[in-house]
């Protein structure tokens, strides 16, 4: 490339600048100033309170603390405790346990709910509405009001089965059962979030491929598996990923319903790691489980992530 | 036509029933809450032959009930005021105002979201403690002040809006802060109104952080004060229920005013 075809092509690649103001140094500076008067007041809370916090959780699993006498260092040894204990393997079972119970019954049962107010049915978005008002109740309020539905002695689930003849389980005060009643209370809460996503996903499905499939001879089941799914992947994609990450976190409604109990039999790794900071005075370890959990989740969703290509479908 | 005539009725007694089931746990906490003496053995009766309110008054006289409410109410005003700032100027610079590596920090940003609080809780208390600020609402309220999600819901929307309106603007002298403020803001009123109903609802039901900054009796919340219920009333579950009552009102309330912008934030969420 000659100098004269390289002053050309720069003269060339210049030759729209006339059109954007040239900017002195002045007015450089005082567009810097706006960016930063419009960042700093979102910027400085998320590095102190985020940001921040998150690198510190870091320096912290490395340390032994209570979180009144000085720190000392001890390397990984936080994380060699915590994998060498049984427990840890068990509160992590429990969470998922949570997950493989709490999953298909949100999805399944917020699909058929979806599938059914896409139709042109009365009053549809009044039954939406119910449907979706457990999801605004805050978790401590799902977690006693099933605490009390679901109350072995006097609750009226088991009132109900009783009438029936059948003696209904001890629900929340039974080791088996107390995972089971956090996965229903769970499950009847955010029911109607899932929905709401898939009605929306389902809305966005371009009715003509429902006619041309029904040209075809596409019965109802046919066309839900080959036109309504397939096309739905991305709001299903877009709830596992939600689902699995809150699934992965879930503390409050397990802290109020059994508080982890009955012996430790619906503890969730969240719970532990409460425990541990503030009433064990095991920081360094409480530290070394969240980062461990952040791992977890960070892996799970990556997996999804790039394994949506092979299922999810954007049309 | 007949057999499609009967579908489409039993598609219909099949979803209001499942209605009905959905609200039903709603219903029987307030009828509890209003059947005195539930204890240890009784199930109330679903049309209570005595109805009262006495478990409300016990719940006032004996439980700083009234204060519990004025906290939870001011920490939820206040995030949402705070949220609503700081998420709608974020927004204005990562859609109108580019910089170099905009890209990257609109990147670090929203992978804030992906955090959870578990892992930050000890350093941010021990943070807040080294600043003086636990048992304090600033210490509830500092690390709610910034929100990914909100920051990403008003971006959507600030996109939407036609440059050509700003262009306009500019020819006319105004600067940032005006377009900003006159012609951006208003055009993206129903995006700030699902903002400020999750914002408020994010507040009015956050458990966790709340529990770790918030020590003193007086300074509880609702959630909060909701658990302690379960520790001082174990089986007087009439007083339980008119607390988680007293809780889901003023939510239910808000969500009926604005259910449409609730609705349309979820799915909005969903499609991205």
């Amino acid at each position: 490339m000659s100098v004269s075809t390289l002053q050309t092509s720069l003269v060339d690649r210049s030759a729209p600048a006339p059109v954007r103001p040239v900017r002195r140094a002045g007015t450089r500076a005082r567009y810097a100033l706006t960016v930063l008067a419009f960042l700093l007041p979102s910027a400085i809370p998320l590095t102190l309170f985020v940001l921040g916090p998150m690198i510190a959780a870091a320096w912290v699993s490395l340390n032994e603390w209570n979180l009144i006498a000085p720190m000392r260092f001890v390397g990984l040894e936080n994380f060699a405790t915590l994998l060498s204990d049984p427990t840890t393997g068990e509160v992590f079972l429990h969470t998922v346990f949570y997950i493989v119970g709490y999953l298909p019954l949100v999805y399944l049962g917020g699909l058929a709910l979806a599938l059914a107010l896409n139709t042109a049915l009365k009053g549809r978005s009044f039954l939406r509405g119910v449907y979706f008002l457990p999801v605004v109740t805050s978790w401590i309020v799902v977690a006693l009001v099933w605490r009390w539905l679901l109350n072995p002695s006097n609750g009226i689930v088991n009132s109900a089965l009783a009438a029936v003849g059948i003696e209904g389980p001890g629900w929340w005060t039974d080791p088996l059962w107390a995972m089971p009643s956090i996965i229903i209370a769970s499950a009847w809460k955010d029911l109607g979030f899932v929905m709401v996503i898939l009605l929306a996903g389902l809305q966005a499905i371009d009715p003509d491929l429902y006619d041309a499939a029904k040209m075809d001879g596409a019965g109802w089941w046919r066309r839900l598996f080959s036109v309504t799914l397939p096309l739905l992947s991305p709001s299903t994609f877009f709830v596992l990923v939600i689902s699995l990450i809150n699934g992965f976190q879930v503390f409050d409604q397990v802290y109020a319903m059994t508080g982890g109990g009955p012996n430790g039999a619906s503890e969730v790794v969240v719970q532990r790691i409460y425990d541990l900071t503030f009433r064990y005075g095991q920081a360094g370890e409480a530290a070394a489980l969240s980062w461990m959990l952040f791992i977890v989740i960070l892996a799970v969703t990556l997996v999804q992530v790039r394994g949506q290509r092979r299922w999810v479908n954007y049309g | 036509m007949g057999r499609r005539r009967l579908g489409w009725i039993a598609l219909h007694v099949i979803v209001v029933l499942g209605a009905i089931a959905m609200f039903f746990p709603f219903l029987w906490t307030i009828i509890t809450s209003i059947s005195p003496g539930v204890g240890l053995t009784v199930t109330p009766a679903l049309f209570p032959e005595n109805p009262s309110l006495e478990a409300y008054a016990r719940l006032f006289a004996e439980r700083p009930f009234g204060r519990v409410i004025l906290n939870s109410l001011g920490l939820a005003i206040a995030t949402t005021l705070v949220q609503l700032v700081t998420s709608s100027t974020a927004a204005y610079a990562f859609s109108r105002l580019p910089f170099r590596g905009r890209g990257a920090v609109f990147a670090v940003y929203l992978a804030t979201m992906m955090i959870p609080l578990q892992v930050l809780i000890v350093p941010l208390f021990v943070e807040l403690k080294t600043f003086g600020l636990l048992n304090t609402y600033l210490g509830a309220l500092l690390p709610t002040f910034a929100s990914a999600f909100g920051i990403f819901l008003l971006r959507q929307a600030i996109n939407q809006v036609p440059r050509e309106l700003d262009e306009a603007a500019t020819l006319d002298g105004a600067g940032h802060f005006r377009i900003f403020w006159t012609i951006v803001l208003p055009n993206i009123r129903p995006a700030l109104a699902t903002l400020t109903v999750f914002a408020f609802m994010g507040s009015w039901n956050s458990f966790l952080w709340p529990l770790v900054v918030l020590r003193k009796p007086e300074l509880q919340t609702l959630p909060i004060a909701l658990a302690g219920l379960q520790g001082q009333y174990t089986t007087e579950w009439d007083i339980i229920m008119a607390g988680s009552v007293v809780s889901i009102l003023p939510m239910l309330a808000l969500y009926i005013f604005a259910q449409k912008y609730v609705i349309q934030g979820v799915a909005s969420s969903g499609i991205k």
